[in-house]
């Protein structure tokens, strides 16, 4: 009962949220001084002078820029809605088809890093939060992580691992006289190049989820349920077991809130690598102003991070009883 | 017969500064079947006192006496014996009794990880025990299937009181557990350790407060410690009738009383603030705030003696040269 | 009594180790940005500029070698001088000196995230504060966009503005990441108030008929100092991170070097491949010190305020 209504308001925020950022998204190159159009054609091709009004002329009449902006904003839905997210000038081909093509491989970095690093971290933080010995140069070391730009370390693997060592391809997701296919050669190539972003992602992350298990696992082992175990005489194994579980319950939420950081970091780390991942793609569509690419990218990764948002909430409620405990009541 | 003697017991917390003497010296007896009261102000030693029966943590430690718990000295009993011997035998109701339970866990699962701990094997016959007795507490036995978080204050109170009872110690340690309450929850509370007693389930209880008034309601006998050092001992009927130490009698007339309006006749506190106990001065504690003090106050640390029948105090002014 | 304590916790915090390192090493940067051009005569791009003789002008001279750290080179000027110069940190692709372009690039990124945390804290702020002290609808509302701020990735959002801006001085960085910033603090802000807000002295002062202003500023704000400048802190190092990977996307200040940019050249000129570590290994190891100097102000500040989480040591 409880959890229905906790279900549809967090749907209505995220919705809202949602609409939100595509209205932001319509919005601003509207708001913004110059014309996008203009801007994106002059950038893009060498056209002579009357080429060239022509082409605005057909864009404005395609995006429907010359309605009045009520309208231009229905219609901006309703393309969406399709899945019109228009045509990138840059790479000549419709900006959903880029984006499809990108998605995968930026999901193959992140979601094992973040998954990974989520696990080790916590472990790592648990061990330094419950043993003062350790702690004493595994938190110096966690901050140094955690401080570190994503991308600036990838270039340290890259100089040293990929250039020095030559251990590791560095460039790419797969050698490019490969034909991607289900072939061993083909996975092994691709496997080979996966490694090192992988690590980027992966190593960074482990810092900032060490460094929450840590602090959380101090103050719940001098919570007032760990002092009240220990006083009916239990075992130090029962209190670090209670004391984890509260501990780490937290940690998932971090989980949503840091996904803004590290899909900077994912952005910043694909240049590095020239992964063909949404990262590369936005920074191309900015760089060369393919506006149509760039908000189709930003809406991508909006929504997927919005996605990742929500069902973590969802699984929040069901493992945590406190966040239950709170809806139930009202 | 005595279910715990205290001799002369030292408990101090290490600082950088020395060590501070919270417990001092400190002799007395819990009888099998009785409740035993502990008072005084905020910081005279007798949490101190309570929790080191059970756990002494750094900066605690022990420095002198003994503490003998049905034949065996808690204060030389290796950890293993000690944690053993913990909820079974000596169990504590916590100050923070509404918190005590892991928000995120059942009841009964806290109450089974608890009980395993102590050789316990068999999970239904724990249940079946919770449910029993979450019942005599006037809960609902489906509370053992609930997580903390989703009970109200009052019931995790009573829940923890369950909890704490459970496996039947023969001691029972309620630390100021009515301190946070309001008066219709703390008189709940009271009746519930008496039929704790009642029902055999604890054979004594110690009971800690700083409000001399509910002790009236519950206690056999009652300690006053002032300092880190005994005050007063005696049955409570007595202390609140004829207290001997001056210290007693001025908490007594401090109590707020029904009937006296306070916009006339003022309240009585006691001047002054208690002694650092860093560095307690050699005579007897109290005399910086004593009305009746006497130059042999501040040179001579006044003996226990015995002014009446069962009642014991610690002045001067009662005589005890005569030891 | 309450200011004698807190300046007792200032000085508590002197004392902390964690806080001294941090501060220490931010210190050191500050001065380094400041005083580092004194070691070297090239200018922020990295370029030996002579004065003509009899004008104002200033002619670059160009070098076109990539030498490694502390190689002395002749560069010979427009004018036909010899001048012999020390590269401490070497030159990048195009023979412009490293060192020159790390001091004023910090120089660049310090003004950057000052800017940007000063921004983003003082709206944190006012919103917070007016979240939490009105209540009611104006809190929920203020909530729900704060709310969907944290959720929509400022890095993306950032992008997108940068994107549009044909020309981008480090001020008006400085203002779109301070303007996508602000939510963490204003959500901080806005519990502390709450809490405070009911405290005694708080209704004391409202009972005695002062203005919200008088109370928001006289009681709530100087209880909760210490906790904005931990706030601004990490604001600070947001912006630092948030500016660094804006310039390495290429969304950098067209009209200034920051270590950011000098990262973005050093991948562009392929810096990786042909091994000139001096290009960026620095500046990267500077961004990570200064945001590690600030997690420790931070997590020293945290001790002093906050003792559950001091562990033994001092």
């Amino acid at each position: 009962m409880g959890f229905r209504r906790y279900l549809a308001q967090k749907t209505a925020v995220y919705a809202i949220t949602f609409l939100f950022a595509v209205t932001i998204n319509w919005l601003l190159p509207r708001l913004m001084p110059g014309n996008p159009i203009e801007a994106m054609i002059e950038s893009n091709l060498n056209l002579g002078p009357g080429e060239k009004e022509i082409l605005i002329r057909f864009y404005e009449d395609l995006y429907g820029l010359n309605e009045p902006l009520w309208r231009q904003f229905v219609n901006f839905w309703v393309r969406l809605f399709h899945g019109d997210l228009g045509y990138s000038l840059l790479y000549k081909a419709p900006v959903w088809d880029l984006i499809r093509h990108s998605l995968p491989y930026d999901i193959v970095i992140l979601l094992p890093a973040i998954a990974l690093s989520w696990i080790v971290g916590n472990w790592l933080g648990a061990i330094a939060g419950k043993n003062r010995r350790y702690d004493r140069w595994m938190m110096p070391l966690f901050y140094f992580l955690a401080s570190m730009p994503y991308f600036w370390f990838a270039m340290l693997l890259v100089y040293f691992i990929g250039v020095k060592l030559g251990w590791l391809p560095y460039q790419g997701a797969y050698d490019p006289s490969l034909v991607p296919g289900l072939n061993w050669e083909f996975i092994k190539s691709f496997l080979s190049h996966w490694i090192l972003p992988f690590l980027s992602l992966f190593v960074v992350m482990i810092g900032s989820w060490a460094i929450g298990m840590r602090n959380m696992i101090i103050y719940e082992l001098e919570a007032d349920y760990v002092r009240y175990l220990e006083a009916l005489g239990a075992s130090e194994k029962l209190m670090t077991k209670h004391a984890y579980r509260n501990a780490i319950l937290p940690q998932v939420t971090g989980l949503a809130l840091q996904l803004g950081l590290m899909v900077a970091g994912a952005i910043a780390t694909e240049i590095v690598f020239n992964y063909p991942g949404i990262g590369i793609l936005l920074m191309n569509a900015a760089l060369s102003q393919d506006y149509f690419l760039l908000q189709g990218a930003f809406l991508m990764v909006v929504i997927s991070v919005l996605a990742a948002n929500f069902i973590i909430d969802i699984v929040y409620a069901f493992i945590d009883p406190r966040v239950r405990a709170s809806y139930t009541e009202g | 017969m005595s279910l715990l003697e205290i001799r002369d017991l030292k408990i101090y917390y290490r600082t950088p500064r020395g060590p501070v003497k919270a417990v001092d010296g400190v002799s007395f007896d819990v009888r099998e079947g009785e409740v035993f009261g502990i008072a005084g102000e905020s910081g005279c030693g007798k949490s101190t006192l309570v929790h080191s029966l059970i756990l002494r943590k750094p900066p605690m430690f022990h420095a002198g006496g003994e503490a003998i718990f049905k034949g065996k000295d808690l204060m030389k009993l290796s950890e293993e014996e000690a944690r053993k011997i913990r909820y079974t035998e000596l169990s504590i109701i916590p100050q923070y009794a509404m918190n005590a339970l892991n928000p995120t866990k059942k009841i009964k699962d806290i109450v089974w990880d608890l009980a395993r701990e102590h050789g316990y094997e068999d999970r239904s016959e724990v249940e079946g025990l919770l449910r029993e007795r979450l019942a005599m507490v006037k809960l609902s036995p489906k509370v053992a299937d609930m997580y903390p978080v989703e009970l109200s204050g009052g019931m995790r109170q009573r829940a923890t009181m369950v909890v704490s009872t459970l496996l039947n110690p023969d001691l029972l340690i309620a630390d100021e557990v009515t301190s946070a309450l309001d008066v219709t929850t703390q008189r709940v509370v009271i009746e519930l350790l008496h039929h704790f007693m009642e029902e055999g389930i604890v054979k004594s209880i110690i009971f800690v407060t700083h409000d001399l008034a509910l002790l009236d309601k519950i206690a056999d006998r009652t300690m006053i410690l002032y300092a880190g050092k005994v005050a007063e001992i005696a049955p409570t009927e007595e202390m609140i009738s004829s207290p001997a130490h001056p210290y007693t009698k001025l908490l007594l007339e401090s109590l707020p009383k029904i009937g006296v309006r306070y916009k006339e006749t003022k309240l009585n506190g006691i001047p002054g603030y208690p002694i650092s106990l860093l560095n307690p001065p050699k005579g007897c504690r109290f005399y910086t705030r004593c009305p009746y003090v006497m130059d042999r106050c501040r040179e001579e640390e006044p003996p226990l003696v015995e002014v009446g029948d069962d009642h014991y105090a610690a002045c001067h002014l009662l005589g005890g040269e005569n030891q | 009594m309450a200011r004698e304590s807190r300046l007792y916790k200032f000085r508590l915090a002197l004392k902390n180790n964690k806080f001294r390192f941090g501060f220490g090493l931010l210190l050191f940067f500050i001065i380094f940005a400041i005083i580092g051009p004194l070691f070297t005569p090239f200018a922020g791009d990295g370029l030996y500029y002579e004065k003509l003789p009899g004008s104002n002008m200033e002619v670059a001279t160009y070098s076109t070698r990539t030498l490694p750290p502390m190689t002395r080179e002749t560069l010979i000027t427009y004018s036909g001088r010899h001048v012999e110069v020390l590269h401490i940190l070497g030159t990048d692709k195009l023979g412009r000196d490293v060192y020159a372009q790390l001091v004023y690039g910090l120089r660049t990124s310090l003004w950057i995230a000052t800017l940007a945390a000063i921004i983003g804290t003082l709206l944190g702020i006012t919103i917070g504060f007016v979240a939490g002290y009105r209540g009611g609808l104006t809190d929920e509302l203020l909530m729900m966009f704060v709310n969907i701020m944290l959720v929509i990735p400022s890095i993306v959002l950032l992008i997108l503005v940068a994107a549009y801006l044909e020309a981008r001085s480090p001020e008006i960085q400085a203002l779109i990441i301070g303007l996508t910033g602000w939510p963490w603090v204003a959500r901080a802000v806005r519990s502390q108030t709450l809490s405070l807000k009911n405290r005694e002295f708080v209704n004391l002062a409202r009972l005695a008929g002062l203005s919200d202003l008088r109370i928001i500023f006289g009681e709530i704000m100087p209880n909760m100092i210490s906790y904005i400048f931990m706030v601004g802190i990490l604001q600070f190092s947001g912006a630092i991170l948030a500016s660094a990977t804006l310039d390495f996307i290429g969304l950098g200040p067209t009209t200034a070097v920051s270590l950011g940019t000098i990262l973005q050249k050093a991948i562009a000129h392929n810096a990786l491949q042909f091994g000139w570590w001096w290009w960026f290994i620095p500046p990267g190891l500077i961004i990570t010190l200064i945001i590690t100097a600030l997690f420790f102000i931070n997590l020293g500040m945290e001790e002093v305020f906050n003792p559950r989480l001091r562990r033994g040591g001092e």
